[in-house]
């Protein structure tokens, strides 16, 4: 092999090395890090992991929202019309967070099947409706009227 | 019928930008100067229609006229004139407007500035801008027409969005877009090169100065898209890998990959082929990301646009740029044969691996920002990529990026031995441990193992550039602007590093129950709370909360953050009270009312947070100076020379 070729292989390989390390490394970031979305029904049905993240959407229901007092816990029941799950959270709930409006909330399952919310989102419109609480509240019927999306 | 002249103007920028794009490609093809000589004349009338276009749109917020669809969607009476100004571009169809007057002032000041690079490329490159603004001028008018009417005429419009009323936001969108559009001078420009087959180091040359000033603007753009989201989304962080973030930050990973690509095209001639594929995709990933943001595809507070047509119609635009530029990549890039050969101990080397690191970054940002999109679309299942997937891949990719990012300055063009890198070197690197240890023993409150690391890579980045300026052998006074330029943007970056780790390390937060006279302590500082009033606004009512915050029972500082509401069909804002310093930033947000005075609060202790924007300050003027330094001038006045002499003996 002449110097100016061997040059040219090692200049490859280390390429090819990092760009690999790189890939394994997204790969396992990928895996560890991925939240799947799940519908109240699911849960209930025990479709959803236990101790792992996962996202759960639906409309809080009516009158469900408990402030613990002199805390900033709140617990409240997220519906899809055909099972309700019952949400713990502690912080501040976003400004857009009212009783009957779709939500989005990301956190786990603890082993007494109750959610713990570490994110509440609700987007910022009013009209809004998380893409996936409609798609889940259309399979139900109960879209809201004037919702487009 | 003022709208109209808009509407009209818009239409004859329409025409005369398919002129420049059709016209002058059939003059390079026959060789016909006076027909190539067009593109220099449609770019100035089609600019001039754009100013009309633009000017009537701005007028018609400025004197509210409802009669225009766009204008009553997103303005209204009580509107302060500044934002109905900025509200011009506060949505879809005013930001492609804007989009396209910023691609033909780019191309204006292309045509403007380039007198000394030869007609047939200045053609050339005019004419793949004006088929990008035809593209863009066409969606305009046939999905998204700024001046559409409606009748009957509305008495009032919608509000704009609150959180758009913020002077950050006023300024955010049209920076970004200069660094957006403005790869597309570089794009035009490599795919100008690979038409006419020949890329030498006056061609870098030319394309140089563009591509620095298009990096400088889409910097100046992210940092401040992240201020306002620090202080005016209310979540108190200056970054969240929401997806409309990630869009403007692949351009920019991308575009500083070229600018250093570029500079070993021009100096060494080398990387010929690598610095066109990252123009090429510099500015696809620009297109992208405007049809990320405004397509409405992303589950994001961004996306205020949602209409699938025009989603599809820029998705096919993208895919005919990529594919038409990719094909004549294909084809055409074998010729242009890099002549710069270089060892593996060298300069040249450094930056390969550099821009490696930096596409292998971007392709992580893709795959992040695009894998919730594509299962979603082959319905394997709705995921999310959160935060934690991009921490856990950019970082571990950054340590290598910076280290080279010293060594690659220090490095010889060429040929260089590991001996005398070493010896360059050992100095700094000496110093970095030194910096890197002593100071988390001295000033942190523990020894963080992360912040160790992140003081020396900082150290390591900024140190290593201000030896390369000494080591230059000249009075680092006498240096060309370019030196000083690379010099203070890699301090920049060096300030950028410190802000992250320090911020990530020592940042404290606590959501917390405060009743009027109750005060909360976090690092060092007592928050009390004083109570919430009401506060009348110009087109809001808001309840301001009082908060001192207390070092050592002497008051710092007084905040007052807000809950504002806009009436009626408009959505609560939060205003966080912010007490900014050069060392640390307090951040109070108000949450809810929870009865008998009491409010949820947020509270933050964020140390170094400035230095993350200070240091992007740092890079644009670093990339600034760079793109000023007079050897572009004199350089190209000689290849002027050189090439009109092989026209005349030729």
């Amino acid at each position: 092999m002449t110097p100016a070729r061997k040059r040219r292989l090692t200049m490859v390989v280390l390429l090819v090395a990092g760009v690999g390390l790189a890939a394994a490394l997204m790969a396992k970031a990928f895996q560890e890090n991925m939240n799947l979305y799940y519908e109240p029904h699911q849960v209930t049905a025990g479709e959803a992991p236990v101790d792992h993240d996962f996202r759960l959407g639906g409309m809080v229901v009516d009158g469900s929202v408990r402030r613990e007092e002199g805390s900033l816990t709140v617990q409240f029941d997220l519906t899809d019309y055909t099972d309700t799950v019952t949400v713990n959270y502690t912080g501040i709930l976003p400004d857009l967070f009212r009783e009957g409006q779709g939500i989005i909330t990301r956190g786990r399952l603890n082993q007494s099947g109750s959610f713990i919310a570490d994110e509440v989102l609700a987007k910022h419109d009013e009209n809004y409706m998380p893409p996936e609480v409609a798609e889940s509240l259309k399979k139900a019927g109960k879209l809201p009227d004037g919702e487009a999306q | 019928m003022i709208p109209e002249i808009g509407h009209y103007a818009l239409i004859l920028a329409f025409v005369l930008s398919v002129i420049q794009g059709v016209v002058p490609l059939l003059g390079n093809a026959t060789g016909a100067d006076r027909v190539m000589a067009v593109a220099r004349s449609a770019i100035r009338a089609q600019w001039l229609m754009m100013a009309v276009a633009f000017g009537v749109l701005t007028y018609a917020f400025i004197a509210n006229d409802f009669s225009v669809r766009y204008v009553a969607a997103n303005s209204n009476t009580a509107l302060p004139l500044i934002y109905r100004i900025s509200a011009v571009w506060g949505a879809h169809e005013g930001s492609l407007l804007l989009w396209a007057f910023i691609l033909t002032s780019w191309a204006l000041a292309v045509s403007h500035f380039s007198r000394r690079i030869p007609d047939r490329v200045v053609a050339r490159v005019l004419s793949i801008m004006g088929l990008v603004g035809a593209g863009f001028m066409s969606f305009m008018l046939f999905t998204s027409n700024p001046f559409a009417r409606q009748f009957p005429v509305p008495a009032e419009g919608r509000s704009l969005n609150p959180l758009l009323q913020d002077p950050g936001l006023a300024i955010h969108p049209p920076m970004l877009y200069m660094g957006y559009v403005g790869f597309s001078v570089a794009f035009a420009f490599a795919i100008a090169a690979m038409a006419g087959g020949k890329l030498d180091a006056a061609w870098a040359r030319w394309a140089r100065p563009w591509t620095n000033i298009a990096w400088v603007f889409l910097t100046f753009g992210i940092a401040l898209g992240s201020w306002w989201a620090y202080y005016e989304l209310g979540w108190g962080g200056w970054w969240f890998w929401d997806p409309v973030e990630n869009a403007s930050l692949m351009p920019w990973l991308v575009g500083t990959a070229l600018i250093h690509s570029l500079a070993v095209t021009e100096k060494r001639g080398a990387f010929k082929a690598w610095t066109l594929l990252l123009a090429v995709f510099a500015f696809s990933l620009s297109l992208l990301g405007t049809f990320l943001v405004r397509s409405g595809v992303l589950t994001s507070v961004h996306a205020f646009a949602s209409d699938p047509g025009r989603g599809m119609f820029i998705l096919f635009f993208l895919i005919a740029v990529v594919g038409s530029s990719l094909t004549l990549f294909a084809w055409r890039a074998p010729k242009l044969r890099s002549t710069g050969r270089f060892e593996l101990t060298s300069r040249e080397t450094g930056l390969l691996i550099n821009n490696v690191i930096l596409v292998v970054m971007c392709v992580t940002v893709l795959l992040g920002t695009l894998f919730p999109l594509i299962t979603e679309a082959l319905a394997m299942g709705k995921y999310s990529v959160g935060p934690p997937f991009f921490n856990a891949v950019m970082v571990p990719l950054s340590v290598p990026l910076f280290i080279v990012m010293g060594f690659g300055l220090l490095l010889r063009w060429k040929r260089d031995t590991a001996q005398r890198l070493m010896k360059q070197s050992a100095l700094v690197l000496i110093a970095s441990l030194l910096i890197a240890v002593i100071l988390p023993l001295v000033w942190a409150p523990s020894f963080e193992p992360l912040m160790a690391l992140g003081l020396l890579m900082a150290s390591w980045v900024a140190l290593t550039a201000l030896m390369w300026v000494l080591r230059q052998g000249k009075s680092p006074f006498k240096q060309p602007l370019a030196n000083w330029g690379a010099m203070i943007a890699h301090v920049g970056m060096a300030m950028t590093i410190t802000g992250i780790t320090l911020v990530s390390v020592f940042n404290s937060e606590k959501d917390i129950r405060l009743e009027p006279g109750q005060s909360y302590e976090l690092a060092g500082y007592e928050f009390r709370f004083d109570g919430v009033d009401t506060v009348q606004g110009p087109n809001y009512v808001a309840q301001r909360g009082s908060i001192f915050a207390l070092l050592d029972g002497r008051e710092v500082a007084e905040m007052h953050p807000e809950k504002r509401n806009y009436g009626p069909g408009q959505m609560p804002m939060t205003e966080a009270g912010i007490d900014a310093g050069l060392f640390r930033d307090l951040f109070v947000a108000l949450g809810e009312d929870l009865g008998d005075g009491a409010w949820s609060l947020r509270v933050y202790h964020k140390p170094f947070l400035r230095w993350i924007w200070l240091g992007a300050i740092l890079m644009g003027v670093g990339g600034l100076m760079a793109a000023l330094d007079k050897r572009y001038r004199k350089l190209a006045a000689r290849d002027a020379l050189q090439l009109n002499a092989q026209v005349q003996q030729a």
